[in-house]
């Protein structure tokens, strides 16, 4: 049985800002499903009480000095831009359909 | 060439000697690397006015008052993850395009104030994800030892570079085992340090609680050294350890007497891998032993879950770091767009190479609503039971021996058109990531001709045990001075 097909695949790739052609999301979707079938294996594994691991090395949080600096990092940050105007990210509108309206 | 391969240890009294010259040593690089790319192609971009400038002052400090570190005048390599100021960081990706870095890494910020010298920055797969170095939008590296084969990967750019004896030391990241695979591949030594003791600032962020900048090099000795340079505590790096490093380099004392060194018997099945590979791990181990370590069995008994929670958890992470990338800030942008949407999607999806697409769909895959606990959370359970298989193992032990990987470098275009394939190679690797652990891998002999890699793995915070390992074996073994016939 499939884990995952094409109309799946497609959903999650709106949700990570990928679009996807039929052919490439049918090929996802087989990888995906053997992929998903191997993880498949931790489903066997008990883990009731097993506390999630949520650091890898134990460390105290470390705070620093808290101490004004300047990072002047504006120009060299905006002149990476694609498209920008003034001292902002120049991007098409931001609502569907406002370019009509 | 003739001789025993240069190390950054041979090439440090040389300088001191006056015998060569920094500039010498950047002009050999620069010309091994024009003689060998056409072949090779283990760098997607080289800097030869700057490393030569570099070099000149690097010799001027010699002059002048003796070496900044172990690392002056030493050409060195990057990969194509870590950021250096003024220079393309491309990840070898289509959607880093044009894009050069405003700022340097703090590996290559203390690098640098280290006197050590960039050459170029190496080839890998897109993001860091892949285990061969084909997934790459500049085209595979190949293997020294055999250019029908792929180097490893993804730090496969830095191993092919340091095997084909174009810079004696080179860097690169590992998040499950990108340092260690390559370098088994291509026999010469690569570390993975304990998780947050090198800082991760400017490198480019795949899976944030497994990623770990690292050296690949000849010997275990100029790792350490390596190591000595670009480890400790960065305010820019909360996960980067806060107390002082032990130095490496200190710990090196060629002797492994007193040492017990566990044997995982779930990465030392006969049916694990290949078994001329197999042999050599055992024939090494029983080399340590003869050096004065004692060996006992161990068990890690949820290594058999490892790659399936690597899997998960690395993609989610990448899922949500990779993000970023959304044709706004930086980095290449579709053209013709007409609402945001449409600008986000296109610009990833022409940006982002198959390999990419597939850990991203995966990883929201896992972390998306209904699948949330029974695949992320379960995977970070999985990952506390393998990080309590370690800590277990090392109240009895104070280092493990395994295989690096169950198999030697395998053709280039065997394992792309199955990723579940490819994602096994990394079968022995992921579990040191997953625990946050240091773990080597130091060249152990050949199987049908190739490299064969051993993976010595330390305890939490102690990178300088592995290496002290290696290097005895190293002092007792030529394995590491092996050459492919290619840099004859």
């Amino acid at each position: 049985m499939s884990r995952i097909g094409r109309a799946e695949v497609e959903r999650i790739g709106r949700l990570a800002r990928l679009r996807l052609d039929a052919s490439e999301a049918d090929a996802l979707a087989r990888d995906l499903d053997a992929i998903l079938g191997y993880v498949d294996q931790l489903a066997a594994l008990d883990t009731a009480g097993v506390a999630a691991a949520s650091t890898v090395v134990p460390i105290a949080t470390p705070l620093r000095a808290d101490e004004p600096a300047r990072s002047d990092a504006r120009e060299p940050v905006l002149a990476r831009a694609p498209d920008r105007e003034g001292d902002a990210f120049l991007v098409p509108p931001v609502l569907e359909g406002e370019e009509e309206g | 060439m003739a001789g025993a391969p240069a190390t950054v240890a041979s090439l440090r009294t040389a300088l001191d000697a006056r015998a060569v010259s920094a500039r010498e040593l950047v002009e050999r690089a620069l010309a091994r690397a024009a003689a060998l790319e056409p072949r090779l192609h283990a760098f997607v971009s080289m800097r030869p006015e700057a490393a030569l400038r570099e070099a000149d002052e690097a010799d001027a400090h010699l002059r002048a008052g003796g070496p900044r570190s172990a690392l002056d005048g030493i050409p060195v390599a990057i990969k194509d993850n870590i950021a250096q100021a003024g220079e393309p960081c491309g990840c070898a990706s289509r959607i880093l395009e044009g894009y050069v870095s405003p700022f340097d890494a703090t590996a290559v910020a203390r690098l640098r104030a280290a006197g050590a010298i960039v050459v170029g920055r190496t080839n890998m797969d897109e993001f860091a994800m892949g285990s061969s170095t084909e997934h790459s939008t500049h085209g595979p590296t190949r293997n020294p030892w055999d250019p029908a084969r792929s180097p490893g990967g993804s730090s496969g750019g830095s191993a092919a570079a340091v095997a084909a004896g174009v810079v004696p030391l080179a860097f690169g990241s590992d998040t499950g085992g990108s340092i260690r695979q390559p370098a088994a591949f291509a026999g010469v030594t690569g570390a993975k340090p304990t998780y947050g003791r090198v800082s991760r600032y400017g490198l480019v962020a795949f899976a944030s609680s497994l990623d770990q900048i690292g050296p690949l090099a000849r010997t275990a000795e100029d790792c350490a050294l390596a190591l000595d340079v670009v480890s400790g505590h960065d305010p820019r790096d909360s996960t980067s350890l806060p107390e002082p490093p032990t130095r490496c380099r200190e710990a090196l004392d060629g002797r492994a007497a007193g040492l017990v060194l566990g044997l995982p018997r779930e990465y030392l099945a006969a049916d694990g891998g290949d078994p001329a590979v197999l042999r050599a791990v055992e024939e090494a181990a029983r080399e340590l032993e003869k050096a004065g370590a004692s060996l006992r069995e161990v068990s890690l008994p949820h290594t058999r879950y490892a790659v399936a929670t690597y899997y998960l958890v690395a993609t989610a992470e990448a899922s949500s770091n990779l993000a970023r990338f959304d044709g706004v800030r930086y980095g290449r942008r579709a053209s013709g767009a007409r609402t945001l949407t449409e600008l986000y999607e296109r610009s990833r999806s022409e940006g982002f190479g198959a390999e990419v697409k597939r850990r991203i769909l995966l990883g929201t895959y896992v972390l998306s609503a209904g699948y949330y606990d029974a695949y992320y959370r379960k995977a970070q359970q999985v990952r506390a039971l393998l990080r309590r298989d370690f800590e277990a193992a090392f109240e009895g032990c104070d280092a493990l021996l395994t295989p690096t990987a169950p198999e030697v470098a395998f053709a280039l275009g065997e394992r792309t058109a199955d990723p579940l394939r490819m994602y096994l190679s990394d079968v022995y690797t992921v579990s040191a990531n997953l625990a946050g652990v240091p773990a080597l891998s130091v060249p152990c002999g050949l199987a049908h001709g190739l490299p064969v890699g051993l993976q010595l793995v330390g305890r939490a915070r102690d990178d300088g045990t592995p290496l002290r390992l290696a290097d005895a074996f190293q002092r007792r073994t030529g394995f590491h001075l092996l050459q492919p016939e290619l840099c004859a």
